[in-house]
């Protein structure tokens, strides 16, 4: 006796990668900007990345219309939190919250991958992982989506110290400058687009440092 | 208004078809200390004097920010007006929310005008004991509008409430007809000089008042204390120099407003001839 299963599913996955990368003073949140369904591409101009406060911006990755909620619920109870404390929530706390709302809905969850980036009150960058339930952990640089079990080994190659023993315990930030790993984003990228089909078109770079918020885009194969 | 037998329920007409516990509502929007509010095609200025209790106690909040494109300014118990504020911020939410624009401030104001009806027709509530001023932007422009603890509420070019506020209301009623044209400096402008009519001769300084403006372009922001301090030195209308100095003094300023410093020049001339 099988069960019978639902010939209709509420969910769907759009596909991308998203990646982030804490500096000492600096972060980095990137993503892909190609929204696909299926083998078909929807679009290859979508940005999966959403300023949720002035130092704290969200990439995700996943069901895009679960993703699109998930941002308007959060942007909202920020409003609310600015009304009642009259000052931005820091990217600690927007981090408890994201997962606090992810969490709410345990027992249908938002098909959403996220990372998010920012810097912390000291101003130093910092970087939140998460599951689509909520479970989260504060990590110097992550990847999420399709292309990241593509990118994640390079990051650990690239940023993780050798060995914990070696060392003596350091901050969950990158030594690397901010140049540095903006390159080495789009280079994440650059190798994720050729061997990932949901992952192309174009990367969208976000940089938040002392002096504010800048953008980069980069062209990736469209194919 | 005297103590009578019609005035204990809300809910009891008088034979004269007055509801007095309404009416005394209204008093208490008198009791609160002054806030006024004026509006051009494309800004509205919201301003309130701010009388601590004590020197060592805070001014309370009289000017709330709504959302980006409205504001209020409260007189009368503050911790009604709080709530309603709260009421207000949150139905911007939700409907910036749902359509993804902003509340337009008609529909703002009336959604608030039926919320205090409703407290005029229920034996176990009573009437918020708060008057609001609410200043806001939408597709046409800029608005005011005044909302009465009675549930009424009327549109206004400019207007005053609060005690002494008929002082402030005599030198609107003056000034109204420019304020449409008005840049949003004069406009400022014009309502420091309100401000300064409650007070009746007592000395006006950013301590004291606190003054917010929303406009195209312009988010809803309560100017901070500096601010006021220096547009209050700049017009100099502490209340102190005779007409003529004002007028000169004005001129010798040469702020970035110069054009309308010159023609502001006349007019400040004005309110010091009463």
């Amino acid at each position: 006796m099988t069960k019978e299963h639902a010939n209709w599913s509420p969910y769907d996955n759009n596909g991308g990668t998203c990646v982030a990368i804490a500096g000492a003073d600096y972060c980095v949140i990137a993503a892909d900007t190609r929204m696909s369904t299926g083998y078909s591409i929807l679009t290859r101009d979508y940005s999966k990345i959403c300023k949720l406060a002035d130092k704290s911006f969200m990439a995700s990755s996943g069901f895009q219309a679960d993703v699109k909620a998930l941002q308007k619920v959060l942007s909202s109870r920020h409003l609310i939190y600015q009304h009642q404390h009259n000052k931005q929530m820091s990217c600690p706390a927007m981090a408890q919250l994201l997962s606090n709302t992810l969490y709410y809905k345990r027992f249908f969850p938002y098909y959403a991958f996220n990372v998010l980036g920012g810097l912390d009150s000291e101003g130093k960058g910092c970087v939140f992982t998460y599951d689509a339930v909520g479970s989260y952990e504060r990590v110097g640089y992550s990847a999420q989506g399709s292309g990241a079990t593509l990118i994640t080994p390079f990051l650990d190659n690239q940023l993780k110290s050798p060995s914990p023993l070696l060392l003596p315990a350091k901050d969950a930030v990158t030594p690397l400058s901010e140049a540095e790993a903006v390159d080495l984003v789009k280079t994440c990228f650059a190798s994720a687009t050729e061997r990932d089909i949901y992952t192309g078109d174009s990367v969208e770079i976000i940089i938040l440092n002392a002096n504010g918020v800048r953008h980069e885009s980069e062209q990736l194969r469209k194919d | 208004m005297f103590r009578n037998q019609y005035d204990t329920d809300v809910t009891t007409w008088s034979p004269a078809g007055r509801l007095f516990q309404v009416e005394y509502d209204m008093e208490a929007v008198k009791q609160g200390s002054a806030a006024i509010g004026l509006r051009s095609k494309t800004h509205a200025v919201l301003a309130c004097v701010n009388k601590a209790n004590s020197e060592l106690s805070s001014h309370q909040r009289k000017i709330f920010k709504v959302d980006d494109h409205i504001g209020v300014a409260i007189a009368g118990l503050t911790a009604d007006g709080r709530v309603l504020s709260r009421y207000m911020r949150s139905e911007c939410i939700n409907y910036g929310y749902t359509y993804e624009s902003p509340l337009p401030v008609g529909r703002l104001v009336v959604q608030l005008a039926d919320k205090a009806q409703v407290c005029t027709q229920r034996s176990w509530k009573r009437p918020y004991g708060v008057g609001l001023l609410v200043a806001g932007l939408d597709e046409s422009g800029a608005h005011l509008y005044y909302n009465c603890p009675s549930g009424n509420y009327f549109e206004y070019q400019a207007f005053a409430i609060g005690s002494r506020s008929q002082a402030a209301k005599t030198y609107l009623e003056r000034k109204f007809e420019s304020f449409l044209e008005s840049s949003r400096d004069d406009l400022i402008k014009d309502a420091l000089f309100a401000i300064r009519e409650t007070l009746q001769g007592e000395k006006l300084t950013s301590t004291v008042c606190t003054v917010a403006v929303v406009g195209v372009g312009e988010a809803f922001n309560i100017l901070d204390q500096a601010t006021v301090q220096a547009l209050i030195n700049e017009f100099e209308i502490s209340g102190e120099q005779a007409p003529a100095t004002a007028s000169v003094a004005e001129e010798a300023a040469g702020d970035a407003a110069a054009d309308q410093g010159g023609a502001a020049a006349e007019e400040e001339a004005a309110p010091m001839d009463i």
